[in-house]
């Protein structure tokens, strides 16, 4: 939070370090007339008589009421002003629409402006506004990416959002942040902004159908034959799921199960013999497959770039 | 500082019947405000299923309040019967008020038997079904409780058990059964008024 | 001399079963919730071994969202409100002169009622499967949102469990609340006017008018909950049309005013305690009062500080902010009260006075990083993070719980008749300090680095290792000061030096009665001119009604 790369986040750490300014300093007053007077008036073990009892003060309780009102209405005015300076209720001019939808345990993101639906990481355009719609399938979930923006909570039967611009290139980590079940914790969000040509160039390949390639037949007919089609779709390929993530460009993604893990072969056929071992309670089926469909599906997804 | 003189005041406090009983009320008003303020929250919100102008009518619920806001006035002449140490009248008004607080129990269950047996219109039906039951519900079981309660003092009475002194602790129930006819009111207007 | 009776172990147990008197039930309120605190220090010992290092196994998903849950759930219900209604039930009685609690029997009622309440809640280790083999303990969190807690979205027992067992209980906090209501109005012994009798008194009073508002909230919605879960209800159903966020705002509704409810009888043996032993008056009492009942009144207007992160208007989001930073200000009230009660006196630190000052010094953290999270957008980046599980431990470990045990070691003598260790005292109290410190100073860093809350394991290299395992090292020390307690407890209750009536030098009136008082409390009921009762007798030249 300390380190944002985003105007959200940076006008959020200003504020902190105000804020952080004036509890300090009332820290540093406090403690430090608590830890004099521990020092100060401590008992000598001597003393034959009690010490002057003073039953209060009008002057000093009046100072420190009317002091505190005071710093209570700075603080209310500056969240007050901040509050409204961030939001935003209306996508800006020329920002990049991104439709977040919480699943249990993963994150669908759908650009309809552009027509591609992905999961688990978000590619943005440097520079440019991002408006989130937030919603959610099932529970609440609440999506947070620290350095770029404050969480908002996606909310079943709710239309959230919240906005924020990535001012540099990188890749920025997240995750879910209300309490959503068995596998909350392993519910990762990727940001990855990148200068506007790769992300022209990463839109187009997104676009594209399924790569269709012939060595990887069949292992396609086994993807079709299975009850993977009834969750997962695939573009050009079969559309009748959308329960479960899009796998059109998997292989795009440096992660599956929604950042549990990295993608790479050995972790996909890891996945496939049993997804609890990656995700323990999530909610696709051990689909008891043998090592042979094993080979053929990885083969055939390891091409869906 | 000038110097005080030494005072041992008798503190001037309220019986603790007074202050136990409303404190039961206190928290009884949070929990019906708790139950009002969903059922406001919903008004108008049901996805599908019948609406409050539908299904609700006027008629029968009217009759049911008169008899309950009645049984109020009833419990009150109770009251003053027994401080002048009048058992008989006493009893009579006491039968009256829990007489009037279980026909308006059998009136509601009228209502919901026509509701439930005509229209098909449950707790499952839809958001105004599931805050209705619940609201009315708690309510009229709130009802049956004083009913059941001054229905057992009336029996007390019958036996002649009661005497004036007793007259405070019945009072205190009398508190609880006026509470529940306010509650009454303010069901009415937000479900047969304001919700319709 | 009487002779002591031969009563046998059954006579004793009839006896503590069926009593009304009010500190019978005090105590077996106090040894219930000392039990289920160490039952919960053991949930969170395996929780913070689960989380000494990323990517950790020793823990299932499921057991591990069972043990936050029950540990949160057990602190705030089976802990901290049997513990303090337990000490409000023993001394408000003595303190105010009245020889029992308003009314006794209802007072049982109520203690039995959170006893088999609690039973139940832990019952749902063993029972909880249900019918699809699903769930054990409630796992959905202490403030089981919906729809998350739904049928369809936790279809076993749990969730019941945790509706019908705190139902249970609360029915017998809120008798407890009637109670001391009742006998705080119209039971004080001659002289006693409101602004006479101790401030223990007073928090306890506005204490239990909070438990009478907030309390009736939750069993509403808890109603609800149930109806939904058995009877095929919507209240929280999204899909007929319902809003989850109704769950939120009356769940907080009485969710927040619990946590004053919690921290308000802190206050109250806070306040005693510190004049006791700085041998001062403690200052300010007008305004303590007029602070402690302001706290009462806004309390109940600032719950949806939990929930600026539910999309809320910024008109709301601002009201909310505001109200929560004004309350502030009669806390901070209090805490330069006792401050000032310290300054220009002859401080004796024994062990109730060590937990005392811990405990102005990590509330006053607490309270500071509470005004932190009041800051909407701060709150934005800081709410179901790590940065507010170490704001509310501060709180209510720091705070809270400290406070108890500055109770616990001052009064202990007057229930029981012997003094408490001060060596192992002190012992406890620096192991507990400086693993508390170890354990939630650095949550406050890991949650600005964007560890969020309620997860079984968190993610290597995102700079989180060092401080959990800070904190889990803070749990080990931590757990060796909890052993220390209960060892204290029962070395003093067989070999502890008698304490005699007054081991303080004290000035309220329980003192003024023998260690342990006898049944009736007071022969004669005592008549007082002053806050300070013992102090006119101990000082006739000097007394306080001069002065108040």
């Amino acid at each position: 939070m300390l380190d944002p790369v985003s105007p959200v986040s940076t006008t959020i750490r200003d504020l902190f370090m105000l804020v952080f300014g004036v509890i300090g300093i009332i820290f540093v007053v406090t403690e430090g007339a608590l830890v004099w007077s521990m020092i100060r008036f401590r008992s000598k073990g001597n003393e034959t008589t009690e010490p002057p009892q003073i039953y209060g003060s009008n002057p000093i309780e009046l100072a420190w009421t009317v002091i505190p009102i005071l710093i209570v209405l700075v603080l209310f005015l500056v969240t007050t002003r901040t509050i409204y300076s961030l939001d935003l209720q209306e996508p800006p001019e020329g920002a990049l629409r991104v439709k977040a939808t919480g699943h249990q345990w993963w994150w669908e993101f759908e650009y309809e402006d552009l027509g591609i639906t992905t999961a688990g990481e978000l590619h943005v355009p440097k520079g440019v506004p991002v408006f989130v719609e937030l919603r959610s399938f099932d529970v609440i979930h609440s999506f947070w990416v620290p350095r770029l923006a404050g969480k908002i909570d996606a909310i079943p039967n709710r239309e959230n959002h919240l906005w924020f611009q990535a001012d540099k290139v990188g890749t920025w980590y997240g995750q879910c942040a209300e309490f959503c079940g068995t596998q909350h914790a392993k519910m990762l969000i990727r940001v990855i902004s990148e200068d506007e040509d790769d992300f022209d160039s990463w839109v187009a390949n997104q676009q594209l159908d399924a790569v269709e390639i012939p060595e990887a037949l069949s292992g396609k007919d086994t993807f079709l034959s299975l009850a993977c089609v009834n969750c997962h779709n695939i573009d050009g390929v079969m559309l009748q799921g959308g329960f479960a993530p899009n796998l059109t460009h998997l292989m795009s993604r440096e992660t599956i199960a929604s950042g549990a893990a990295e993608n790479t072969p050995e972790n996909l056929k890891k996945w496939l013999r049993d997804p609890n071992s990656i995700k323990d309670g999530c909610l696709m089926p051990n689909m008891m497959l043998s090592e042979e469909q094993i080979d053929l599906l990885v083969g055939y997804l390891t091409t869906l770039k | 500082m000038s110097k005080r003189s030494q005072t041992n005041p008798i503190p001037k406090m309220l019986p603790p019947g007074h202050v136990g009983m409303m404190s039961v009320i206190t928290t009884e008003i949070f929990f019906f405000a708790s139950l009002i303020v969903v059922y406001l929250a919903y008004i108008g919100k049901s996805i599908s299923g019948p609406t409050p102008e539908e299904i609700l009518s006027l008629d029968l619920v009217s009759i049911n309040t008169i008899a309950l806001l009645t049984s109020s006035a009833t419990v009150v002449l109770a009251l003053k019967a027994l401080q002048r140490n009048n058992i008989a009248r006493f009893l009579k008004w006491m039968l009256a008020t829990a007489l009037l607080g279980a026909w308006f129990l059998v009136g509601t269950a009228i209502e919901w038997a026509g509701l439930i047996g005509n229209d098909h219109f449950t707790l499952q039906t839809n958001l105004f079904g599931t805050t209705f039951y619940t609201l009315v519900g708690f309510h009229a079981f709130h009802v049956t409780f004083g009913v059941c309660v001054l229905s057992f003092i009336w029996f007390c009475g019958l036996m002649g058990w009661i005497q004036e002194k007793h007259h405070q602790n019945i009072e205190y129930v009398s508190w609880y059964w006026h509470f529940v006819d306010t509650v009454w009111v303010a069901v009415f207007l937000v479900v047969y008024v304001i919700g319709r | 001399m009487t002779t002591k009776q031969h009563i046998p172990l059954s006579g004793k147990l009839h006896e503590w079963i069926t009593t009304v008197d009010h500190k019978k039930l005090g105590i077996m309120y106090i040894l219930c919730g000392i039990f289920y605190l160490l039952i919960a220090g053991c949930e969170a010992l395996m929780m913070r071994w689960q989380l000494a290092i990323p990517n950790n196994d020793i823990l299932a998903p499921e057991t591990f969202n069972a043990f936050f849950t029950m540990h949160g759930t057990t602190m705030i219900f089976l802990v901290g409100m049997p513990i303090l209604l337990g000490a409000a039930n023993y001394f408000v009685p003595l303190m105010i002169g009245a020889r029992d609690m308003a009314f006794p029997r209802l007072n049982a009622f109520g203690f039995w009622l959170f006893f088999f309440g609690a039973l139940l809640l832990y019952f749902s280790f063993l029972g909880g499967q249900g019918l699809t083999g699903e769930e054990g303990a409630p796992d959905n969190g202490w403030f089981a949102y919906a729809p998350l807690t739904s049928k369809t979205f936790s279809p076993g027992s749990a969730t019941d469990y945790w509706i019908i067992a705190l139902f249970v209980s609360g029915m017998g906090s809120i008798m407890t609340a009637i109670n001391l209501v009742t006998t705080i109005l119209t039971m004080r012994c001659k002289g006693m006017t409101m602004m006479k009798m101790p401030i223990f008194a007073w928090m306890m009073l506005v204490d239990a008018g909070l438990i009478l508002i907030a309390l009736p909230t939750l069993a509403a919605i808890q109603i609800m909950l149930l109806l939904d879960r058995q009877y095929g209800a919507h209240f929280f159903d999204a899909q007929a049309g319902a809003d989850p966020v109704i769950w939120q705002h009356l769940f907080w509704f009485f969710g927040h005013p619990e946590v004053y409810i919690l921290i308000l009888p802190a206050f109250a043996f806070i306040s005693e305690v510190t004049p006791v032993f700085s041998r001062k008056v403690l200052f300010g009492y007008p305004l303590m009062v007029v602070a402690t009942v302001s706290i009462g009144f806004i309390a109940l207007g600032v719950w949806a500080h939990h929930m600026f992160t539910t999309g809320l208007s910024p008109a709301v989001l601002s009201y909310f902010a505001g109200a929560t930073f004004l309350i502030g200000v009669p806390t901070g009230m209090k805490i330069f009260n006792w401050i000032a009660t310290l300054w220009g006196g002859q401080i004796r630190y024994e062990t109730p006075m060590l937990f005392a000052i811990g405990f102005i010094a990590m509330f006053t953290i607490g309270g500071l990083t509470g005004i932190m999270l009041a800051v909407v957008p701060m709150d934005w980046q800081l709410s179901d993070t790590y940065f507010v599980v170490g704001h509310f431990h501060f709180v209510l470990f720091g705070g809270l719980l400290f406070a108890i045990f500055s109770g616990f070691y001052y009064w202990f003598p007057k229930v029981t008749g012997k003094l408490l260790n001060e060596t192992i005292g002190k012992w406890q109290f620096w192991l507990l300090f400086v693993g508390f410190v170890l354990t939630f100073g650095p949550m406050h860093f890991s949650g600005f680095e964007g560890m969020p809350r309620r997860i079984y394991t968190f993610m290597p290299n995102r700079g989180l290792e060092m401080y959990n395992m800070l904190s889990s090292i803070g749990a080990g020390v931590q757990a060796i000061g909890f052993v220390l307690f209960v060892y204290n407890i029962i070395h003093s209750l067989l070999k502890g030096k008698p304490a005699g009536d007054d081991p303080w030098d004290a000035w309220t009136l329980e003192w003024s009665t023998t260690s342990p008082p006898p049944p009736w409390n007071y022969a004669k009921t005592p008549v007082v001119a002053s806050r300070r009762p013992l102090w006119d007798l101990k000082h006739p030249g000097d007394p306080d009604w001069e002065y108040e």
